[in-house]
């Protein structure tokens, strides 16, 4: 079987391709979540409750949260420029 | 005289594969973007026909090559690639009618396949390289993809829940047509290298050019441009099967599929294991189904998706061998010529046939009528933002405001 299946190369995209393609929304999910949440994940359980305020209620978040979400999203935008630069150089 | 002829018979042929290829592939990047509305059809179609021209011109090592270690490069003469080129065309439109997503690469592999096969016969095929790169990475493509964009989708899911609907809708339409675009990047780069290397192949076996040189400038730009056109002209038929007829998304999971979608795509070229353009999409599509709670995945669709990827390559290799022969019995340029008057026959009745229940940007958004019975809506409630916390799928009598006004915006939108 292994004459038709490159499993190393197999296993490197699989690795690579969970770590880049599952990471990058979860970080954007993460950096919106930074940004609009202004108590982090302790809302979750009450969701429904806490999004209902309008969204003029919401809370500004702190300085501390911006700075997070912000670097959740350079590292997006850090992945988008990677792959124009793979394009680039011919790698495909 | 006769061999100008029919180099300039390929060159057209090989445009016109490129132009099937964009207009087959456009919804493999913007198929979500449309269904969730992220993009105005006619924007999504624009913005990926302008990036798949781009792409062309990024990167320009062409190798002027057809089918490598998949046959036997000496037996690659002109007429094995016309024959090639028709099959994959017609594979290509034949899919196109029936909506069904499915590799143009391997249509054309499995074209020139066929036509090699009629040529030689048996052994000028290396039927090692056929099975590890084309017929293992097409099982194993999908499978990567609905994990990676399961998973992805999972992450977003638990990390957006509880937040407000608008916000996530919002934010994540920009993170959708950021990856999407990504996609249609990598397409152009990847795809119309590779109609270029045909062209390029062709004028060195016709003597146009020396066999070391590099891809002429009105190559690189008819390619861009037939592509791009392709592109803009939008296979509506299977943008409304991957957008709508797979599973119902939001922008949390369009981002998630597209995101995987261009990860899988370029990393597995990086680690030169390359996977379809198309399988990989179609995958994370279906992965972002499965990853979301409450969602439903449409497996008969993916069946039948399944089946075309699996008769791609013996359907499109027959037609290349019917070609192949018909062209060989005639003989000569009125061989090829005559070959070619079919395709555009074939070309035009196919079209004849799409017209009569036509798909276009108006209703590609339409409901997906497969299943009435069940009654599928829109999981965008499990945001809980207007919804109560809910996370099986939204059962009809029980109409959230957010299914409402989707139902709203549906009928408003099919009634223009």
């Amino acid at each position: 079987m292994s004459e038709f299946i490159e499993w190393g190369a197999l296993a490197h995209v699989v690795v690579a391709g969970v770590v880049v393609g599952a990471g990058i929304p979860a970080l954007f999910a993460l950096g919106l979540r930074l940004l609009v949440l202004p108590d982090g994940g302790a809302s979750a359980g009450a969701g429904a409750a806490e999004s209902g305020a309008p969204v003029g209620a919401r809370t500004r978040p702190r300085t501390a949260r911006l700075i997070g979400a912000g670097l959740c999203f350079a590292i997006c935008i850090g992945a988008i420029v990677t792959g124009i630069g793979f394009l680039v150089s011919g790698g495909h | 005289m006769t061999e100008t002829l029919l180099l300039v018979l390929v060159v057209v042929t090989a445009l016109a594969f490129d132009f099937t290829n964009g207009f087959h592939d456009t919804g493999n990047a913007m198929a979500t973007s449309i269904a969730t509305r992220a993009l105005k059809p006619k924007t999504a179609v624009l913005l990926s026909a302008v990036l798949n021209m781009v792409g062309a011109f990024l990167s320009l090592s062409v190798a002027a090559t057809i089918a490598k270690g998949l046959v036997d490069a000496n037996v690659i003469t002109l007429e094995v690639v016309f024959a090639g080129l028709v099959g994959g065309i017609v594979w290509n439109l034949v899919t196109w009618l029936l909506g069904l997503p499915s590799s143009s690469s391997h249509a054309l592999v499995g074209g020139v396949v066929g036509s090699v096969l009629a040529a030689v016969g048996t052994s000028g095929v290396i039927w090692t390289g056929v099975v590890a790169k084309v017929l293992v990475p097409a099982l194993l493509a999908p499978v990567v993809a609905i994990a990676v964009a399961a998973t992805g989708t999972w992450f977003v899911a638990r990390l957006t829940r509880g937040l407000p609907q608008d916000v996530t809708s919002r934010g994540f339409r920009w993170g959708q047509v950021g990856s999407a675009s990504l996609v249609s990047l990598a397409h152009g780069t990847n795809d119309a290298q590779k109609s270029m290397g045909i062209i390029l192949l062709a004028l060195i076996a016709g003597g146009a050019v020396p066999s070391d040189s590099s891809v002429p400038f009105w190559v690189i730009v008819s390619c861009a441009f037939f592509m791009a056109l392709g592109t803009y002209l939008g296979g509506w038929r299977i943008i409304r099967t991957l957008g709508k007829g797979l599973v119902e998304i939001d922008t949390r999971q369009g981002m998630s599929a597209e995101t995987s979608s261009a990860a899988v795509i370029m990393l597995s070229s990086y680690f030169g294991f390359s996977l379809s353009t198309t399988h990989v999409a179609t995958g994370s599509i279906m992965g972002a189904g499965v990853g979301m709670p409450g969602a439903t995945v449409r497996w008969g669709v993916a069946g039948r998706m399944l089946a075309a990827w699996g008769m791609t390559l013996p359907a499109a290799g027959i037609v290349g061998a019917l070609c192949f022969w018909l062209q060989d019995g005639v003989g000569g340029f009125a061989g090829s010529a005559l070959v070619f008057a079919l395709l555009v026959a074939t070309s035009a009745g196919i079209w004849f046939a799409s017209r009569r229940k036509p798909v276009d940007h108006t209703n590609v958004n339409e409901a997906w009528d497969e299943d009435k019975a069940v009654g599928l809506e829109p999981v965008a409630a499990t945001t809980g933002a207007a919804a109560p916390v809910h996370v099986a799928p939204v059962e009809s009598d029980h109409a959230s405001p957010v299914s409402e006004a989707i139902t709203v915006t549906t009928s408003t939108r099919s009634g223009t």
